[in-house]
């Protein structure tokens, strides 16, 4: 049986790789990767989600079908947070309506501690052992760190390159890399030896860069193909881009003590207000104090928590005198009106610096 | 003597679920009380040019009373209600609603409470802490609360109990309305379908007075998962009714996140009575939806009529 296991989870900015090399080590079994999402995907998704439901749903949607059109038999879904839980449910009953044939596994929160989730991989593959389940996730833990490490560099430097294209060949070298890497040491001598490479890149940074920071919704930050791939846009034209939201600080390095989260938000947010939102305001007031030039918002249409912010976001953009450029995305493919909005940010973030 | 300080409380969201609760607790700790009046245009006006234009159509109405209300109180009550257990929450607008307030309108002051029992904070201490905050008197304080409490829940038995017995004694075609209290109960926005739905001799039933544990409780036979309470307690309601019932109309307002999801599930999975799934954003005219209610009206009615011919 569990030869015969397909296993898909949703596409997922580059984080396909360090899932997939879990999946592998806990399981025994080389899952079917996920489609790199294109148009098709997204129509299919939007085409059997309910009309209004946020964005990421017909995307993992459109993800779905497709798997299962290939061959995929076992489909897993992680939840949490906002509507994101109840994501699930609703789209396994929707695929079953549809006729497709599957097991579908649900990783909410809600229902899952750390020890639960090993007994769940444990009735899937009767030989993985606890320690084994541990060096697995310790794996994880540190391939993910890794790729956000580096992404934040290619983030902050891909602007300035002298020759164009070198970060993305070195990336796509670097990828290609982590997936055929077996141990921790492995990780540590491709961290060591891709660090060394990607300062080894020329660039060329004038001192008093544009600098834009992005907040907002998790899943359309990571996911480049839903964001229009803003921030190759915003590369473009050379400016350097903070993003704080990435896997690795979601899952692990985030504090999850609410209150010290809450305290960066305050004075303007004084209580929780869902998800990622209060994140969303404690980022924006630490760019703006830390000087950036303007603050880009992303979120699904209709996304709740990041609705609740935007009062609070446009406070602090009123009261610091930043720019804040407000996104919100659906499953519209058409890259020019974002393209237009962002030239027109980037020319009045050009003109207030010159100002001052 | 102090004057006795001005409260508004605005009325739309979770007013139309605890309104008992508020009025009777405020009124115990000797505070004047002061609820805006029923929604009309200019309130909707207000709201969406105060909101943020993704927001849904209930909470621009709330804003809207909010709006009504600023320059006429002290304060303004807006409570914070994340979750009634520990699986459970709210959407995020009930507890993020105070700082969107705040937020929205600099000038206000907010006094509210906080029920997270996910997080430890259950509603008794929560308004112990808000009575506090009003008067020092912990004693009275207490007993407010448990006055206040009290009437909420004989209010709230009254409406199930005489909900049950109106379904026993009516002869008329019953449809019962999947919705949020205050959307159903909404001046603007379930008014009128209420309305016209008495104007073609249905009985309106709701499903916002329903037994709530019990609904809880039902509402696992359509989705195991869910954990948005006020969705739980108004799809139990479709598990308890749908044999007493001869239709269902699904009420929502654009574009309401847990609703999207949950109303989709529910058409998907309750197949034993006819549904229709009505939609309203703030551009809504009468006209259509009058259309609609009346081919709904008339599909009930036929299968009505065919079962009735089925069982003689």
């Amino acid at each position: 049986m569990i030869g015969e296991m397909k296993i898909v989870f949703p596409h997922f900015g580059n984080y396909h790789i360090p899932i997939a090399k879990f999946v592998e080590k806990t399981l025994n079994i080389k899952p079917f990767l996920p489609f790199a999402i294109t148009k098709k995907t997204i129509e299919l998704g939007a085409k059997h989600s309910p009309d209004f439901v946020c964005v990421p749903f017909k995307y993992n949607l459109g993800n779905y079908i497709e798997a299962l059109e290939n061959g995929a038999n076992v489909l897993i879904q992680a939840g949490g947070g906002c509507r994101f839980g109840y994501y699930g449910e609703l789209q396994e009953e929707i695929l079953k309506n549809l006729g497709y044939n599957f097991k579908f596994y649900k990783l909410t929160a809600r229902s899952l501690d750390k020890l639960a989730f090993y007994k769940m991989l444990k009735k899937i593959n009767p030989n993985l052992s606890f320690g084994k389940y541990v060096y697995s996730a310790y794996f994880l833990y540190k391939h993910v760190k890794l790729l956000d490490e580096i992404e934040d560099y290619i983030r902050k430097n891909i602007g300035f390159e002298v020759n164009i294209g070198d970060f993305e060949k070195l990336e796509k070298k670097f990828h290609c890399e982590m997936k055929v890497i077996k141990k921790i040491s492995d990780i540590r001598k491709i961290s060591v030896k891709y660090k060394k490479l990607f300062k080894n890149i020329s660039i060329k940074k004038p001192k008093n860069c544009l600098k834009v920071g992005i907040v907002g919704e998790f899943y359309v930050l990571i996911e480049p193909f839903s964001n229009y791939y803003i921030e190759r846009e915003l590369a473009k034209k050379g400016i350097e881009v903070k993003r704080y939201i990435n896997v690795f600080y979601t899952a692990f390095s985030k504090d999850h003590r609410f209150k010290k989260r809450l305290k960066r938000a305050k004075p303007y947010i004084l209580d929780d207000i869902g998800a990622d939102g209060v994140d969303s305001v404690g980022h924006a007031l630490e760019l703006t104090k830390k000087g950036y030039d303007g603050i880009i918002h992303i979120k699904p249409f209709g996304c709740t928590p990041e609705i609740n912010a935007i009062p609070a976001l446009q406070n602090i953009s009123n009261d610091y005198n930043i720019p804040i450029l407000y996104f919100s995305v659906d499953s519209q493919t058409s890259e020019t009106g974002v393209k237009t909005r962002l030239e027109a940010f980037h020319d009045m973030l050009l003109m207030k610096k010159k100002k001052e | 003597m102090k004057n006795k300080i001005k409260v508004g409380i605005p009325r739309g969201l979770l007013y139309f679920k605890y309104n008992v609760l508020w009025t009777s607790f405020l009124e115990e700790m000797g505070c004047e009380i002061m609820i805006s009046p029923e929604s009309n245009k200019q309130i909707l006006e207000k709201g969406a040019q105060h909101s943020i234009d993704e927001s849904c159509l209930s909470a621009k109405i709330y804003i809207g009373h909010v709006d009504w209300l600023r320059d006429k109180v002290d304060y303004l009550f807006v409570p914070s209600i994340a979750s009634y257990s520990k699986n459970t929450q709210t959407c995020s607008k009930f507890y993020a609603m105070p700082d969107i307030v705040r937020n929205t309108f600099r000038d206000i002051k907010v006094i509210t409470y906080k029920l997270d029992i996910a997080n430890g904070k259950n509603e008794r201490d929560g308004f112990i802490k808000f009575g506090m905050s009003i008067n020092n008197n912990l004693l009275k304080v207490i007993n407010a609360y448990k006055k206040a409490k009290k009437k909420q829940l004989e209010y709230e038995k009254d409406q199930h109990i005489n909900q049950d017995k109106l379904l026993e004694h009516t002869s008329k075609l019953k449809i019962l309305i999947v919705s949020h209290p205050y959307n159903i109960h909404d001046k603007i926005i379930g008014y009128p379908i209420k309305e016209y739905l008495n104007k073609l001799d249905v009985e309106v039933i709701y499903a916002d007075k329903v037994n709530k544990p019990k609904s809880i409780e039902a509402s696992r036979n359509i989705s195991t998962d869910l954990y948005w309470t006020y969705n739980q307690e108004i799809i139990g309601a479709l598990d308890l009714y749908k044999s007493k019932v001869d239709g269902a109309i699904f009420l929502t307002t654009f574009p309401c996140g847990p609703d999207s999801l949950v109303n989709d599930l529910c058409i998907r999975k309750v197949k034993e009575i006819p549904c229709a799934y009505i939609l309203i954003d703030e551009l809504q005219g009468e006209a259509g939806i009058q259309t609609r209610l009346e081919s709904f009206v008339d599909i009930v009615l036929t299968k009505k009529i065919k079962n009735c011919k089925k069982t003689d």
